[in-house]
Formats: structure tokens, sequence, C-alpha cells
């Protein structure tokens, strides 16, 4: 029999994590720093108005483009907390997460032999879904010395002619950099310039502890050539309903449905109409995680720089990006044996991009308790090869 | 009172054997400030006491609590404050509350059995000049105390990595 899998689907390279993945389903204790999503329930009012719904037999499809109340509140909540415009009717995709929408948006816009640029370190998502187009993802590093921000030296030396868009995330995932205005200034005169989209993953936009998130679009220039991709995962602890959504111009929009009523029809009727209400009655809680990470951030870097891994103060997202050179390990090496030994499960940052390398990716949405005592068992584990700082 | 010091009450609501160390790295304030800011919050009553929130129908000894509904007679110059302040001295009294309703005071009272709240409000509670009904709940279970809520949930599967 032939090999029936295409050769696309053979370059996409297996997952980094799968080999921890396995090491920690044999074991009991693990504390696991590893999980990409807020530990909270989703706010009980927003379950409360999805059972309901699903009470009333609100249980069908709805349109492509997702129910006209929620692109409504979408449109309006943009507007408000970001001060960006999208039309409810013709420029906003509710899509299944942020996941399917960033996948439109690149195929909406990409042709063979594009090249994207993608700033990393990054989600894993974007340079596979760049690939399976056949576009050319080519990647961009955002530097610890830069407080991982993109900088507009970095981007200007990997544009070419056949650069056709950026794709950027932040507040980011995995080194909780954010980026003002100011640093979006600089990087819109190369769009600009250079005749460039963005595609700017803005699902962490919600979890920042200095300043509120600057939205790129806000930036007059970059409105008409900005996708701006979204969702209600982190922010509203809804990680389990899938709903996202992307906001572009009527153009792009409109290619970018094209596609999504092929792939997904629309998103499920339970998650809009539970978004709905998050957006509505949802804020307070919001409020309240974002308050209760800013608590454990501080508490998880301090002991992280006090165990002598170094740790910037990450100014968005929920995840702390230390270095582990100090202890001669590789971010990989150090992963697996922090697992093995004290059962605490991180990322290792080289599989989120090569500006990882050498850092390690915690969540700390966990309990503070429990980020207490992975603060002790990584404190155990450096002192039993004697790297421990007193 | 600042923001930092509703922080520092959540908190110490939360769990108040944290370490001033960890309260410190929290709120982003030095140690002596957190001490200071909780000394004045002590000082100015908005610290009452550090109490533990026990489950007293978990920990089995036997304790009966039950929710009592006053009607009252206001007295001139004084309203409900006074009657308020003689029933709020008896220690079997945890709580006590003037409510808009139907009824208008709550109290919330403990004894070591349904005979024992049963005098208490029949002898001391009700024969008070100025109370003119009184209606007594005995609690049956207790769902949720102060914020924490006591009916167990079984711990949430989630992977151990995700991107």
């Amino acid at each position: 029999m032939r090999d029936f899998v295409s050769a696309r689907a053979h370059a996409i390279p297996p997952s980094g994590i799968r080999k921890f993945f396995d090491i920690a389903q044999t074991m009991e204790d693990v504390i696991s720093l590893g999980v990409g999503e807020p530990d909270f329930v989703t706010p009980w009012c927003v379950c409360e108005a999805s059972i309901y719904s699903i009470e009333q037999g609100l249980t069908s499809y709805t349109s492509n483009k997702g129910t006209p109340q929620l692109r409504d509140a979408i449109s309006r909540y943009l507007d408000t907390r970001f001060g960006i415009c999208y039309d409810a009717d013709e420029e906003i995709i509710v899509t299944c997460g942020v996941s399917e929408a960033a996948d439109i948006a690149i195929r909406a816009v990409v042709d063979p032999g594009d090249e994207v640029l993608v700033a990393e370190p990054c989600y894993v998502s974007y340079i596979p879904c760049v690939s399976l187009v056949g576009g050319i993802p080519v990647t961009v590093p955002c530097r610890a010395e830069d407080e991982f921000r993109l900088t507009a030296d970095a981007l200007a030396e990997s544009i070419t002619p056949r650069t056709k868009a950026l794709i950027a995330n932040f507040p980011n995932n995995p080194t909780g950099g954010v980026m003002q205005e100011a640093d979006w200034r600089g990087i819109a005169d190369l769009l600009v310039d250079h005749d460039l989209l963005l595609i700017s993953d803005e699902v962490y936009a919600e979890l920042t502890y200095d300043r509120d998130h600057f939205a790129p679009a806000a930036i007059p220039e970059l409105r008409e050539r900005t996708i701006t991709l979204n969702g209600f995962s982190k922010a509203f602890a809804m990680t389990g309903w899938r709903i996202g959504y992307l906001c572009a111009p009527a153009e792009i929009a409109a290619a970018a449905l094209k596609i999504h009523q092929y792939v997904a029809l629309c998103a499920p009727v339970m998650g809009q109409v539970a978004a709905y209400e998050a957006l509505r009655n949802g804020g307070a809680e919001k409020d309240a995680m974002v308050k209760e990470y800013r608590l454990r951030r501080n508490l998880f870097v301090d002991g992280l720089n006090k165990l002598g891994l170094t740790c910037h103060l990450p100014k968005g997202a929920f995840y702390a990006f230390p270095s582990v050179e100090s202890t001669g390990m590789t971010d990989d090496e150090f992963a697996e044996a922090l697992l093995r030994e004290q059962h605490v499960a991180v990322v290792p940052g080289s599989v989120l991009g090569p500006s990882g390398t050498g850092h390690v990716r915690c969540a700390y949405a966990v309990s503070r308790d429990d980020l207490k005592e992975a603060l002790k068992r990584i404190g155990a584990f450096l002192e039993s090869r004697g790297l421990a700082t007193p | 009172m600042d923001e930092k010091d509703l922080i520092l009450l959540q908190l110490l609501e939360e769990n108040c054997r944290t370490p001033v160390s960890d309260l410190a790295v929290m709120t982003e304030l030095s140690e002596q400030d957190v001490k200071d800011r909780i000394s004045r919050l002590e000082e100015a009553g908005a610290i009452r006491r550090y109490a533990a929130v026990v489950n007293w129908e978990q920990a089995g000894n036997g304790v009966v609590a039950a929710v009592i509904e006053l009607k009252v007679s206001p007295e001139r110059d004084f309203g409900y404050d006074r009657i308020a302040e003689r029933i709020a001295r008896f220690p079997q009294v945890r709580s006590l509350r003037l409510v808009t309703g139907a009824y208008d005071l709550q109290v919330l009272v403990t004894g070591s059995s349904m005979h024992e709240i049963a005098r208490f409000v029949a002898e001391q509670i009700a024969p008070m000049d100025r109370i003119r009904e009184t209606a007594t709940h005995i609690i049956m279970k207790t769902y949720k105390e102060n914020g924490i809520t006591f009916t167990a949930r079984g711990d949430i599967e989630r992977l151990p990595y995700s991107f």
C-alpha cells in the first residue's frame, strides 16, 4: 500500500513536548507549570447562561460569522476596551478558538512561496499553519535583552521582496513580553514601507499587569493592514468552550469567512452564548482573576530569581520565562530532569522558537500553594546538583 | 485605605498565616511597609481578629447551629441598637445583623444540642423586652461559609502540558 499521508502533513514536525507528556502520565503528583490555560473554572454566570440556553433547546447552527448578538458585543468591547473599531457585520468572524482564527487568517492571505515573518518565541501553531499553505515561515527573534519585545531592527533584517505578512503575539506566550504603542510605531513604519500585513494574536490582551494592552490596529496606518485575533479562553477562563474571533478589513474578512464556512461552518452555539454572557457580566470575575495572576507572578518570579534562575518580570500573559543557562543544562535537559526527579512540569523554551533556547516556560496559572511547592522542588533540584544559592 | 491595603486584607482574609515576606513580594511592598499597614488596619479595626474558618459539621463535634429571626419593636432614640447590643453579648450568638424584610434581626446561634438552642431562645431571647416574635431555623447543612465552599468537588483533570 502506498503512503497516503500527504507530503505537507509529513513535513510537520512532531510535538516538542510529546516525550514530556508521556513521562508526566506515569506520575501521580506532578505540579504542572506546563499548561497554557487558566486554572480557574469559567465564571459561573457564564456557565449558567450556557446551560440555560441548552435547556431552552438552543443547540443549532448559527450564522457562519457567529450570532449577531455576540458580534455586536465583540465590536463594542474592542472599541471601548482597546479603541479599535470593527464592523459587527462585515469585519468580525467568530471562530472555534483563536487557533482556528489564526489558521483561516493565514490561509486567507498567504500564497505558496510567500514569506511570512513570525515573531518568536511563540505559540506553536503559526509556523505549521504557514507551511501547510505552502508559505515560507521566517522567524524573527524577540530577545531577552529587549524584554522579549519585537524590535524594528530585528524585523527589518528579515524582510525580503517575497515577504507578505508578520505574525505577532503580544502579550506573548511564552515570554510574557508586551508591546506598547511606541514599540508598535517603529514596526508600523516598516509594515507600511514594505506593504506588509500584520496578523496580531491578542488572546492575552486582558492579562497585562502594568499598563493596558495596546492593540496595533489602533494605529490608523495599521488598521487597514491588520488582522486582529482574540478570544475568550485566557481572559475569561474559557479554554474548553473554543470561542475566538477574527477581525479584519471587510475584504480580508470575507475571504476568511469563505474558508471558515467550509472548515468549521460556525463556532459552537453554546460557546457563543457563553461568550456573550462573559462580555456582558464576566468583567468583575475577569478582573479578579487578573489581580490574582499578578500576585502569583510576583510570588513566583521573585522565587525563581532567589533560586538563581534569572527571570525578567513578565508584564503580560501568565508565563514566567526564566533562563536556565546558569545550571549548565540545556532547556530540554533541565525540563526533563526536573520532571523526572522533582515531578515539576515546565516547557523547554527551544520548542517555542530559537530565541527560547536556554529558557523554560512556567505557567503561573496554578494556585499559590502549588507555586510555592514548585519553587521548593526546583530549589531541591538545584541543590541536588550543587547549584543552589542559599 | 488604598488598593494595596485592600489586597492585603483579601490575602489575609483568605489565609491569615501567609508570611509577611510573601505578602510583601505579592503586593510589591517592603516587609516593613506590610507590617506597618497591617498594624494600621488592626488599629483601625478593619482587621478584627485572625481566625480559622471551621467546618463544624465535618469536624463532627456535635455543634448545632441555628438562624433565628427576630421581630423587634425599636426604641425611641435608639432604634434597634440597644437591644442588638444586649443580644450580641451572649456567647452563643455568633453573628447578628439588622436586615430589611419580614423581620428585623438575624441571629446565628450555636449550641451543643438542639435542646440547648431551644432553651436559649425560649429563656434568654424571647422574653427580652421589645422582642415581638422569634422564628428558629436549625441549620441542616452548610454549603459555603465566608466565601469558602464546604461541599467537596472532585479535582478537575487538566492536561499536564499544553501550548
